[in-house]
């Protein structure tokens, strides 16, 4: 939080430099007001804040962030100072001399070349540092693959044979290694308070490491322009205590609940296996698809608490909506209209509420 | 006394047109500064456009989860709000001062080639009017197999891959249609445009200096246009051959950037970068010229450490073609490649804060003029130093994988192209809009203009340095409500109609002035550089008699000296001198050739749109058109007679 008011005081040295501007045109008080509004809106938590850190890696680059951003608030002061200074100074007036005809001072602006190289060269050694600690495999790291697609992230656990989408389910206090890449443009894996971007090149693999203090979710999203949904091309990481983690794990390896007949839940199958969405989605124990699997694995859909991209709370109103049109959601999306009705649509959900 | 200038009339196959008013007089002309002023107006016209699509991206984006642009809809405007800024905007806008300033800063009555000037114009024209046809011809859809709940409509219809277009989301699988064949040709007609310029500048600067016009003594302005046009007889080619590659990828099925084929789309990235980043210098080194006129003028002294300047500007473009990578920190290279191109970026700070300090330098101990020009030159240090240091924190690849692709990005290349190019380009049309119209601007409009823009344009990009290190992605069609990013954005859309209202002050006052203003004296500024020594407006033929340059400043010179303690006073003489220069100015006492009109250039330009609607269209019968025209437009310009361009001034 305290973060927050730093920038908040970079702003307000900004907004008082442009203040002692313009102060014939706008009154001091209404700059107070400004300045109150802006530290309302800051104090509320922003979930992809990338100046809350909440784990190791996220943390050196914060520090490396905030050494340069005060050694820039120095030298904006004094350069910014100066500038208005020799504005206020040197200004026209009607009994000001003609100015000494100085062409430059050689030791001067030599001064002026050195100085910033020692101030880059302070910055430089720390940066190197950190580029290569974040780029280091850390040891026992847990390895989850992510795939991207447009506009939703997959992922995979090798150790442990799962298969899931949009939420990535990592332990706490763990490093965790992803190996990346993407079935078909570039996309761009973000968790702001985890980590920074990595790209997912179609055939390359890119790493990620992330690693979360404590059981917490946070929010992903794809940084890359990616086409039409990109901006709705989102995720979540949940970190779980070790036990939860190891339950999770558990509860992933079955196969979907078998269900009573004659439910509603039952109806809802038969509209699953019959309208078309067997032809991209898997549901382990019940379908496997023929090809691609370009669909998310739908088998423990119900636990998940967001759907299609991370862009909708997995509820009642909003699959009904999203099973209507997925492209009214999210446009371009690779989901047909299968003209569902009212009442497959409910067969459906209900079918999906047991996918546990 | 009247004075008659006419063409010498001969027979020949072809006539040259002789036109010198009225419409032929300028679709014709070679004249240096008629093409300027074209490219000023062109340019401005797609500023407009520009300024109209981000008006509209922000409307959009004032509310979270709003409608009010479909996703189509929005990619395409940021896309051409991005590629319409660059190419058709602030380069063009570039092209119009170096058009008109150029060969009277050196004291030339006009540029090396004038007729490739002029084909560089036309072919700039109907580049942009190809891109823009892409809002009538163009398709553009959902990725193969995907699926759209409303059509697209004519304003989704334009290009929507970035003004990056990164591959492969801009190939054809996923970017289907014709929209993006219409960026990747527009743009390769474009940069012919910009190429053909570079030439004819770089031959001006080294050929066409007036006697003692040594490199050490041109203005600083003409020494950003020869370093501008180094970048861009360097960085074009490159450009050139990747969207070749992407033309052939989408039109021709190759697969340079496709991983299917075994191509690469971090190819085209490196690419699109190694021009990129020298385009961004070829936007921002011009404003450094006009800059560094201005302060010296209005401050009443010569510019702090000359040679540094131009010197670091010639590091800054040399610098420029080895960061290329910054822009892919968490793009898929290695750590090794992201520390060296981490520490270059850092590197090219060096230079740039040379450039702020010698600026400082320039205004300290002056006697500083604060008018409408030298308000925006002053803003411009204050704007760019923002975006200078934001720019620092790229170069701190941890820090900048966070920062990339959010509105952080967005608020430093504004800071640095909006606060430093653009405030530059419009101290420089305020400056020069004398010599240029003959007429003096309104200064009260140009301060409202000034501080309606400086608010305006804080406000809109100030917050969203904050909106992106608090997650707000760019191009992003909507964003969470959740997210919490409302407030500032709405700050943001407030600020951007500010910034609109600012134009439509500048605006009203160029119309007003160039009609009703008073009238502009040769020499309004007790400026330092020869274009002064003029009459305002420019006569046709520049400079009656070719000046001789005695020193840097030449002009402030001739009316100053200094005294013991090294203040400027005024020579005894300097008075009679202007009255020479003007009487002068207006009466050229010896025979003037200049270059006579040509019909070639827009004939052999009108032929490039045709070739690309050839391209996308695969169109044999069009592809005959434009390669006639081009044959006749060649034909035609290498036969029209060369010895009758003569103008004869005849005095009675």
């Amino acid at each position: 939080m305290i973060t927050l008011y730093m920038v908040s005081a970079l702003s307000l040295i900004i907004v008082d430099n442009i203040n002692m501007l313009v102060k014939n045109i706008i009154k001091l008080k209404n700059l107070r007001f400004l300045a109150l509004i802006f530290l309302s809106a800051c104090i509320e938590n922003a979930p992809l804040d990338s100046l809350s850190p909440e784990g190791p890696y996220a943390r050196s680059i914060d520090e490396l962030f905030w050494l340069t951003f005060w050694i820039a608030v120095v030298i904006f002061v004094i350069v910014q100072g100066a500038l208005l200074l020799s504005i206020f100074v040197f200004k026209e007036k009607p009994d000001s001399p003609e100015p000494k005809q100085i062409h430059g001072n050689t030791k001067l602006e030599i001064l002026w070349t050195i100085i910033p190289v020692i101030i880059l060269a302070v910055i430089a050694v720390p940066t190197v540092r950190t580029i290569f600690d974040l780029a280091n495999e850390p040891e026992d790291a847990l390895k989850i693959e992510v795939i991207g697609h447009q506009w939703w992230f997959e992922y995979r656990y090798p150790d442990y044979g799962i298969t899931t989408a949009n939420i990535l389910v990592i332990p706490a206090d763990r490093p965790i290694r992803l190996e990346m890449w993407s079935n078909d443009v570039l996309h761009n894996y973000w968790v702001p308070k985890l980590n920074g971007k990595r790209y997912l090149v179609p055939g390359q693999t890119t790493y990620l490491n992330l690693h979360a203090d404590s059981p917490d979710e946070f929010w992903a999203q794809c940084g890359e322009y990616c086409g039409l949904s990109h901006s709705k091309m989102r995720g979540r990481v949940l970190s779980l205590s070790e036990n939860d983690f190891q339950l999770w794990v558990k509860d992933q390896q079955q196969d979907a609940v078998k269900l009573e007949d004659n439910s509603l839940a039952a109806e809802g199958q038969q509209v699953y296996l019959n309208a078309g969405c067997t032809q991209c989605h898997v549901i382990d124990g019940v379908w496997d698809v023929q090809g691609d699997r370009i669909a998310p694995n739908l088998t423990h859909f119900a636990i998940r608490n967001v759907f299609a991209g991370a862009a909708l709370y997995n509820n009642r109103e909003n699959l009904s909506k999203w099973l209507a049109n997925p492209a009214e959601i999210k446009p371009g999306t690779f989901m047909p209209n299968l003209e569902l009705t009212e009442a497959e649509i409910n067969a459906l959900i209900a079918y999906l509420g047991t996918l546990k | 006394m009247t004075k008659i200038i006419e063409p010498k009339r001969q027979s020949s196959i072809f006539r040259r047109p002789s036109s010198e008013t009225g419409i032929w007089s300028w679709i014709t002309t070679v004249d240096h500064k008629k093409i300027g002023i074209m490219y000023g107006y062109a340019a401005f016209f797609f500023l407009l456009i520009g300024g109209l699509e981000a008006l509209i991206l922000r409307i959009q984006l004032s509310q979270p989860d709003n409608n009010f642009l479909t996703a189509a809809e929005y990619n395409a405007m940021f896309t051409m709000h991005g590629t319409t800024m660059i190419f058709l905007a602030i380069m063009p806008i570039s092209a119009a001062f170096f058009n008109y300033l150029l060969p009277l800063q050196i004291g030339a009555r006009d540029v090396a080639f004038p007729r490739l000037n002029a084909l560089s114009f036309w072919i700039f024209i109907f580049g942009g009017a190809f891109l823009y046809s892409t809002f009538i011809f163009g398709t553009a859809g959902a990725p193969e197999g995907g699926y759209l709940a409303e059509e697209v409509g004519w304003l989704g219809s334009a290009p929507n891959g970035g003004w990056f277009g990164y591959q492969p989301n801009a190939g054809m699988k996923y970017s289907p249609g014709t929209a993006m064949d219409y960026w990747a040709i527009g743009l390769q007609i474009l940069g012919i445009a910009s190429l053909i310029s570079a030439f004819n500048f770089i031959t001006t600067i080294i050929n066409m200096r007036t006697e003692g016009m040594r490199f050490m003594r041109m203005p600083v302005f003409t020494w950003m246009t020869f370093a501008v046009s180094f970048l861009l007889a360097f960085s074009l080619p490159i450009i050139a051959i990747a969207l070749f590659y992407v033309t052939f990828d989408r039109k021709f099925g190759t697969t340079f950037f496709l991983t299917e084929g075994g191509g690469d789309p971090i190819l085209w990235q490196h690419l699109f970068w190694l021009f990129g980043h020298p385009e961004v210098y070829i936007l921002i080194l011009p404003a450094f010229g006009i800059v560094s006129e201005v302060l010296p003028t209005f401050s009443r002294k010569p510019l702090f450490g000359y040679a540094a300047i131009v010197f670091a500007g010639f590091g800054i473009a040399f610098i420029g073609f080895g960061v290329w990578a910054h822009h892919m920190f968490a793009s898929a290279i290695s750590p090794v490649a992201q520390a060296g191109f981490g520490l270059s970026t850092m590197v090219i700070a060096v230079p740039t804060g040379v450039k702020i300090f010698n600026w400082l330098g320039t205004i300290w101990g002056g006697k500083l003029k604060l008018n409408t020009p030298m308000l925006f030159s002053l803003g411009f240090i204050g704007m760019f130093l923002i975006g200078g240091l934001s720019g620092v924190t790229h170069s701190i690849v941890p820090a900048d994988t966070q920062q990339t692709d959010t509105y952080y990005v967005v608020a430093h290349f504004h800071y640095v192209l909006f606060g430093g190019a653009l405030f530059g380009i419009f101290s420089g049309l305020y400056y020069w809009f004398p010599k240029v119209w003959g007429k003096m601007y309104n200064e009260s409009l140009g301060k409202i203009h000034f501080w309606l823009m400086m608010i305006g344009f804080n406000l809109t990009f100030g917050p969203m340095h904050w909106l992106g290190l608090q997650g707000q992605v760019r191009r992003t069609w909507v964003y969470a409500e959740e997210t919490n990013l409302q407030f500032w954005n709405i700050v943001v859309t407030v600020g951007a109609f500010i910034i609109a209202l600012s134009i439509i002050v500048f605006m009203i006052n160029w119309i007003f002035s160039k009609r009703n203003g008073e009238k502009a004296p040769f020499d309004p500024w007790d400026a330092r550089t020869i274009e002064w020594t003029i009459p305002s407006p420019t006569p046709v033929w520049n400079f009656s008699k070719a000046p001789i340059v005695k020193s840097l400043d030449d002009f402030w010179h001739t009316k100053y000296s200094e005294d013991e303690e090294g203040r400027a006073v005024k020579r005894a003489e300097a008075d009679q001198i202007l009255l020479d220069l003007e009487e002068e100015g207006l009466n050229p006492s010896e025979h003037i050739e200049l270059p006579s009109p040509s019909y070639f250039p827009i004939v052999l330009a009108s032929g490039l749109p045709f070739l690309g609607y050839a391209v996308i269209y695969k169109s044999i019968p069009l592809a005959l058109i434009g390669s006639i025209l081009l044959l006749i437009g060649g034909f035609g310009w290498g036969t029209e007679p060369l010895e009758e361009e003569a103008f004869e001034d005849s005095h009675e």
